[in-house]
C-alpha cells in the first residue's frame, strides 16, 4: 500500500486515540464532548434513521449539483458567445454568489412553497458559480493560433465551440464541478438549518439541530461524521470522473513520471 | 520564375490598433510553384505579412490579388499548435472535418499524408507523447492534408535542434518537389532560407519593407552535400550582409 493511504490513515488513528484518551482521563461528560467509541456506538444504534436523513440531504445536494453543472455550463457557453452578454450578466452572477445564502434563504423559503424546491434553489445558488466562472475562463482560453487555424478553414461558430472551445474548457469545467460538489452539500445543509426543525424537513442538518437542543451530542457527532463522509465521497467520485475524462491528455491527470 | 504569379501584393501596409506600424508599402509578386523565403530580423513584420496573406487579419492599406479564385491555404505556425486532446490522426483530420469531409472519405488522404511526413506508426498517439520535431511533422501534415495551393510557414523550425531542423528541411524540400505547391517560408535563418528557396526577399526592421529580392539559382534536388558547397556559401555570405544592413 502506498504512503498516500497509509500516512493519512495513521494520522487519523493517532488523533482518534488521543481524543478518546483525552475524554477518558479528564472525565469529560458526553454532552460536552463524547469520545469516538461512544460516537461509533451511537452511529450503530441510530444508523438507520440517520441514513434516512442523510438521503434527504443528499438528494438535495445531488439535484443542486446536477442543476449547477447543466445551468452553469449553459450560462458559461452563452457568455462565451458574446462578450457583451458576459459583461452584462457576469456581475449579477457575482452578486448572487457573494450574498450570504443564510441571508436570502428565509426569503426563498417564504416565496417557494415546496420545501424540496426551496432548499434546492438555495443549494444551487451556492453551487453554480464555480462552474460558471471556471467554464467561462476555459472557453475563452483556447489557443490563439488554433483559433486562427479554425478561421483559416472557415469554421462555423458551432464548429469552433464543438471542436475547440469545449475541449479546451473541459479541465477548467471539471475543476469547477469539483468545487461545486462540496458547495452543493454546504448549501443544502445551510438551507436546511434556515428551514429549521419545523417538521417539514428531516435532513441531516435538522437532525444536528435537534440533537443539539436535546443535548444528544453523540448523535450530533454521528450526523456530522456522516455529513463529512458524504462530502468526501462526492469529491472522490468527481475527482475520479475528472481524471478519467482528462487522463490521456491533460497535465493535471497524467500519471507520475517515475 | 517564369510561371504566372499566384498572387500579387501591392502597397500593403499594416498599422496595429496600438499605433505600431508593422508593415509599410510592401510589394511582392509570388510565382505559382515557387519556394519563396521571407528573411528578416525578428519584429520586422514577416509573420504579419503571412497573416495578411492568409486573410487572418485585415490590411490597413493595399491589396492582395489572387490570379484565380483563392485556393485552399495551409498554415504552419511557430509552435506545433496541436489539439492536445486529439490523437495525431484526429489533428490531421481537423481541416477536412471543418470543411465537411466524412471520416471514412478522409481516411486514405490522411493516411497518405501521415506516410509522407513519416508518421504512419503514430496515428493513434497523442501530441504530448511526441518529440518537438514529430509534433512539427504533425503540424505540417495538417497543413498539407487539404492539398493546398499555397503553403505558409511561419518560422516552423525555429524551436528545434539543428539535427532535427536539417532533417525537416530536407523532407519539406522533397515534398515540395513532388507536389509543387507554392510555398512562402518565413525565417530569420540565412542558411535555412538559402538551402530551401528558389527566391529570397529580405525585409527591414519595423516598419517592415522589402529591401532585397534575390533569386537562388542553386539546382534541385538539394541535399546535405549542398550545405558545404561553395555556391551555397557565397549566397549565404551575400544574404548575411544584406540582412545585417537591413537590421542596422
Amino acid at each position: 500500500m502506498s504512503a498516500r493511504i497509509v500516512a493519512p490513515a495513521l494520522v487519523g488513528i493517532v488523533m482518534l486515540a488521543l481524543w478518546e484518551a483525552l475524554v477518558r482521563f479528564n472525565e469529560i461528560p458526553p454532552y460536552i464532548l463524547p469520545g469516538p467509541i461512544l460516537i461509533a456506538q451511537t452511529m450503530l444504534r441510530d444508523g438507520p434513521s440517520l441514513m434516512g436523513s442523510l438521503w434527504v440531504t443528499l438528494r438535495i445536494t445531488l439535484a443542486a449539483l446536477a442543476l449547477a453543472v447543466v445551468l452553469g455550463g449553459a450560462i458559461a457557453i452563452l457568455f462565451a458567445q458574446s462578450r457583451l452578454l458576459e459583461l452584462s450578466f457576469f456581475p449579477y452572477a457575482v452578486i448572487l454568489q457573494v450574498t450570504p445564502i443564510v441571508a436570502i434563504a428565509p426569503l426563498i423559503i417564504i416565496w417557494v412553497n415546496d420545501t424540496f424546491a426551496s432548499l434546492l434553489i438555495c443549494a444551487w445558488i451556492v453551487a453554480f458559480f464555480p462552474v460558471v466562472a471556471n467554464t467561462t475562463l476555459g472557453l475563452n482560453s483556447a489557443d490563439r493560433n488554433l483559433v486562427a487555424l479554425f478561421r483559416l478553414y472557415n469554421a462555423s461558430r458551432w464548429q469552433v465551440l464543438r471542436h475547440l472551445r469545449l475541449p479546451s474548457a473541459l479541465p477548467y469545467f471539471m475543476a469547477g464541478v469539483r468545487i461545486s460538489g462540496g458547495l452543493a452539500l454546504i448549501g443544502a445543509v445551510v438551507a436546511e438549518f434556515v428551514a429549521g426543525t419545523g417538521g417539514s424537513s428531516t435532513g441531516l442538518a435538522s437532525r444536528i439541530l435537534e440533537s443539539g437542543y436535546r443535548l444528544e451530542i453523540p448523535r450530533l457527532f454521528a450526523a456530522l461524521f456522516l455529513l463529512s463522509l458524504a462530502g468526501i465521497l462526492i469529491f472522490a467520485v468527481l475527482s475520479w470522473i475528472s481524471n478519467a475524462l482528462l487522463s490521456h491528455w491533460h497535465e493535471s491527470a497524467l500519471p507520475d513520471e517515475d | 520564375m517564369n510561371a504566372a504569379p499566384l498572387l500579387e501584393v501591392t502597397g500593403l501596409a499594416k498599422v496595429f490598433r496600438n499605433g505600431v506600424t508593422a508593415l509599410h508599402d510592401v510589394n511582392l509578386s509570388v510565382a505559382a510553384g515557387s519556394f519563396l523565403s521571407i528573411l528578416g530580423p525578428s519584429g520586422c513584420g514577416k509573420s504579419t505579412l503571412l497573416r495578411l496573406i492568409a486573410d487572418l487579419t485585415p490590411p490597413s492599406a493595399g491589396t492582395i490579388q489572387w490570379s484565380a479564385a483563392r485556393g485552399s491555404i495551409g498554415f504552419v505556425f511557430q509552435e506545433p499548435t496541436l489539439m492536445p486532446w486529439a490523437s495525431v490522426w484526429d489533428n490531421v483530420y481537423l481541416p477536412l472535418r471543418l470543411t465537411g469531409v466524412a471520416k471514412e472519405q478522409a481516411r486514405p488522404r490522411i493516411d497518405a499524408t501521415l506516410g509522407a511526413v513519416g508518421l504512419d506508426a503514430f496515428a493513434d498517439t497523442y501530441p504530448r507523447e511526441l518529440s518537438g520535431g514529430m509534433k512539427m511533422r504533425v503540424s505540417i501534415a495538417r497543413a498539407l492534408v487539404t492539398e493546398p495551393s499555397l503553403l505558409l510557414l511561419d518560422e516552423p523550425f525555429a524551436a528545434l535542434d539543428e539535427i532535427t531542423r536539417f532533417k525537416l528541411n530536407e523532407d519539406l524540400l522533397k515534398l515540395w518537389q513532388r507536389h509543387h505547391w507554392t510555398v512562402i517560408f518565413v525565417t530569420h535563418s540565412v542558411f535555412e532560407s538559402v538551402f530551401l528557396s528558389d527566391r529570397i526577399v529580405v525585409m527591414t526592421r519595423r516598419p517592415g519593407r522589402i529591401v532585397a529580392d534575390v533569386p537562388i539559382a542553386l539546382p534541385f534536388p538539394r541535399d546535405e552535400a549542398l550545405r558545404t558547397a561553395p555556391d551555397y556559401s557565397a549566397y549565404c555570405r551575400q544574404l548575411s550582409q544584406t540582412l545585417a544592413e537591413a537590421s542596422a
